[in-house]
């Protein structure tokens, strides 16, 4: 929009922003009340959040969730009760509204039982990517819809947490390829599942080879350094990016240890108290989810990923032969392979990351 | 509880609330949303409709507490012109970006039949430019800079009797595109009785034209009870100044008359304090979002559905809007490729012509270059058969003449005395 703009035409090409001249206010106007407005709307209307937790059964996902949200979300699969682990990798989903302080969160966990449990895990991360390509599927046809919801409900998968089975060497084959293929649709925030099997050192070693042998295959995770905004993000989520994967220990029972009441695990050797630094990470994690960056990874679901599955659905069209008169009147595949399918090479391609290469000015 | 997740609880069957055992943590949500606001900035657009002269800019200002522009407008536009500013405010740590629509001209005019189009076409240009970018493949909607009207200040102007046919047009074609608040301009002109009576005459004016103006929302608790009170003060009677008049012991913003000071922030005086309550305090977020979720989308299902586009199809199934943009845009593909076969012939007719019109000429060409060839071959003969002849006379003319002096010599053997003579008795007669 140009100042001074002499008739109303719409135009065709629009500068990225007009010019402004900045002005100074004599005295107080009220602008900052607008804070308070967008609090009391946000309140009104709820938050969202869906995480997607992904590992080997036995690594103690659902104890995970359950502490992360301190209640029983998802029922914790004990092993010797005759469950079966299932043959085939199944997408469970529950969604559960919780409220402290008068927000509401409505929370959907996606387990992934049966991850790596077979013997041929080949294409095993094919439902997953399915999944997520599903929700951001329904997304888009609710946005384009003509008359559309006041607020679209959202589905689509904020964060995935992959657990890490803690041998203590360094990621797996399984583990590499997952990683791949997931962190280009999807925020993965690796951790190290059933930390107390490792020692101090043990446990830095380990670390320091995961983080190498992420930068050695290209995978990005989160937080993603291109996304950094300002000198304080990247101040911040250096001091993250050091330390992930997190160690994690998850416990849902609670035990006395010097008069206080705290969730561990109790052994012979002793308890660890989950929510101790000096014992394991998971105070970081959750800061990290919950605290501090879930708006973050709303947003960058929002802006990136879900706008890079955009482009790839509308693009589709232009890939297919036209002949006369052909009219694609398919609706959408099933399961959507990701955008970078199995065939591409891998690091992260230039083309998803544009977005926000061009960061955020105001708007 | 009026909220949104409720509404989607009672949808599914699957979500349930759940008890917490102990802190999480999640409740500075709110504040991670709100800094991240505060990261991006804000944007609010406000278009001031009014006649010449009756204050638009300097309600501006005063409500800003700034000064934005010093030059009045004239009154001798033929036409109706919007013109946009944008200004950069800033406060504590929020940043706004404001944009000023003035329009210039309006009223002015001595046929006033055109005076609201100019208006709809601009709001209408706003929607169409967020559509284009919204239905973009490759869009970048969050550093997008969002022109759309937020809100819309109509100025009436105080006759203190009712509203004019002109401000009624407007509004009403208006209403459904942009939330508009009407105020009383140039309040101070009008007493206190007639100002009641005269809001009353304009509020039951708009309802039985059916003009449909900005409530204030009523549905949150916190604010309900402002908000309702301020809808029963609409429309707003503004006095706006920046010029500061000593009143008790401090300057205030007021305006000076020999018969006394009307000052701008008393809520005796005029509602200018109650006005930037609710614009800017109270309800700025709420107007934006009232233009994105209830204007923009109506203007995006008209236009969508002016396209062609709907979302049933034939047989009553769901068609999506992909499946029927891809349709038209095939139609469209194989009514081009037509074209340009037409095109294309058209063309490789016209090269032929043209062709042909070439070789004509060349041929023509040719025929006077052998004819100018011939002409100049029988010139050159002619030429030559003179030359020869002309050589012909003067050999003949040199054998005469050599004859002749043989013959002139020959007498000339006599003794010479003579020959002295005759000779020079000869050659005084050819002298």
């Amino acid at each position: 929009m140009d100042p001074l703009r002499q008739s109303p035409s719409p135009s065709s090409s629009r500068a990225s922003s007009p010019r402004t001249l900045p002005c100074e206010m004599l005295g107080y106007v009220g602008i900052e009340a607008v804070l308070d407005q967008l609090k009391i709307k946000a309140m009104k209307m709820g938050f969202e959040f869906n995480i997607m937790v992904v590992g080997q059964s036995g690594l103690g996902k659902s104890t995970m969730v359950n502490t992360l949200f301190k209640s029983k979300m998802c029922k914790s699969t004990m092993p010797g009760l005759g469950v079966p682990t299932p043959q085939t990798l199944q997408l469970q989903s529950v969604t559960h509204v919780i409220e402290e302080s008068g927000v509401k969160l409505k929370l959907t966990v996606t387990d992934t039982p049966g991850f790596g449990d077979q013997i041929n895990n080949d294409k095993c991360w094919d439902p997953i990517l399915g999944y997520i390509s599903e929700q951001y599927e329904k997304y888009l046809q609710e946005e384009i819809l003509i008359t559309r919801q006041r607020h679209i409900p959202d589905t689509r998968v904020h964060c995935c947490v992959y657990f890490v089975p803690p041998t203590g060497h360094c990621l797996r084959p399984l583990d590499i390829e997952f990683l791949q293929r997931l962190c280009r649709t999807v925020n993965v925030v690796p951790v190290i599942a059933r930390a107390d099997s490792l020692t101090i050192e043990e446990r830095e070693a380990f670390r320091h080879r995961i983080q190498e042998n992420l930068k050695t295959h290209g995978i990005e995770v989160y937080p993603q350094k291109c996304f950094d905004e300002d000198i304080n993000d990247k101040i911040l989520n250096s001091k993250i990016r050091e330390r992930i994967p997190f160690a994690v220990v998850g416990a849902d029972r609670e035990h006395i240890v010097n008069g206080r009441c705290v969730l561990g695990r109790k052994t012979k050797w002793g308890i660890i108290e989950v929510e101790n630094m000096a014992h394991c990470e998971f105070p970081l994690l959750r800061d990290l989810l919950i605290r501090s960056h879930l708006q973050d990874l709303k947003d960058i679901t929002h802006n990136v990923h879900y706008e890079n599955y955009r482009i790839f659905r509308l693009n589709e069209s232009h890939v297919l032969p036209r002949g006369p008169g052909w009219v694609n009147l398919a609706p959408a595949p099933a399961s959507v392979p990701a955008p970078a399918g199995p065939q591409a090479s891998p690091g992260p391609p230039k083309v998803c990351w544009w977005a926000k290469d061009n960061s955020d000015e105001e708007c | 509880m009026s909220s949104e997740v409720a509404r989607h609880l009672q949808k599914k069957e699957n979500t349930r609330s759940l008890a917490m055992s102990g802190h999480v943590g999640f409740e500075s949500l709110p504040d991670q949303l709100v800094n991240r606001s505060i990261q991006q900035g804000f944007c609010f657009n406000i278009l001031c409709v009014g006649e010449t002269g009756i204050g638009k800019s300097t309600l501006i200002d005063t409500l800003f507490n700034t000064n934005f522009e010093d030059h009045e407008s004239s009154h001798f536009y033929p036409h109706v012109r919007l013109k946009a500013q944008t200004y950069e405010l800033q406060e504590s740590n929020v940043r706004l970006k404001l944009t000023i629509v003035n329009t210039v001209g309006f009223g002015d005019q001595i046929n006033k039949e055109e005076s609201y189009q100019p208006i709809v076409d601009y709001i209408d240009a706003q929607f169409e430019a967020y559509l284009q970018e919204e239905l973009k493949i490759k869009r970048s909607l969050f550093n997008y800079h969002d022109s759309r009207i937020h809100v819309c200040l109509y100025f009436i102007s105080p006759t203190g009797h009712s509203l004019k046919t002109l401000d009624l047009l407007t509004m009403k074609s208006l209403d459904s595109k942009v939330n508009i608040i009407p105020v009383i301009a140039k309040a101070d002109a009008i007493s206190k009785t007639e100002l009641q009576k005269f809001k009353i005459k304009i509020m039951s004016e708009l309802v039985s034209n059916g003009v449909q103006i900005y409530q204030f929302p009523t549905d949150d608790e916190t604010i309900a009870k402002i908000n309702a009170s301020m809808n029963g003060h609409l429309p707003f009677a503004v006095v706006g100044s920046m010029d500061e008049v000593k009143v008790g012991n401090k300057m205030v913003k007021a305006r000076q008359y020999p018969w006394g000071i009307v000052q701008v922030e008393n809520e005796n005086h005029c509602d200018f304090v109650k006005l930037r309550e609710m614009l800017i305090c109270t309800n700025m977020e709420d107007l934006r979002d009232e233009t994105h979720t209830r204007h923009y989308e109506l203007y995006r299902r008209r236009k969508l559905e002016e396209m062609g586009l709907t979302d049933m199809g034939p047989e009553n199934k769901p068609l999506s809007l992909q499946e029927t943009y891809e349709a038209k845009r095939h139609e469209f593909y194989g009514e081009r490729q037509r074209k340009e076969e037409e095109m294309k012939q058209l063309f490789v007719q016209r090269v032929k012509e043209k062709e042909a019109v070439l070789k004509e000429a060349e041929r023509e060409l040719q025929a006077k270059f052998e004819h100018l060839k011939r002409v100049h071959q029988e010139e050159k003969l002619r030429l030559e058969e003179k030359r020869r002849l002309l050589e012909e006379e003067i050999i003949a003319f040199s054998k005469k003449k050599a004859t002749s002096e043989i013959y002139q010599n020959q007498p000339f053997m006599t003794p010479g005395g003579n020959v002295r003579k005759d000779k020079d008795r000869k050659n005084s007669s050819f002298m």
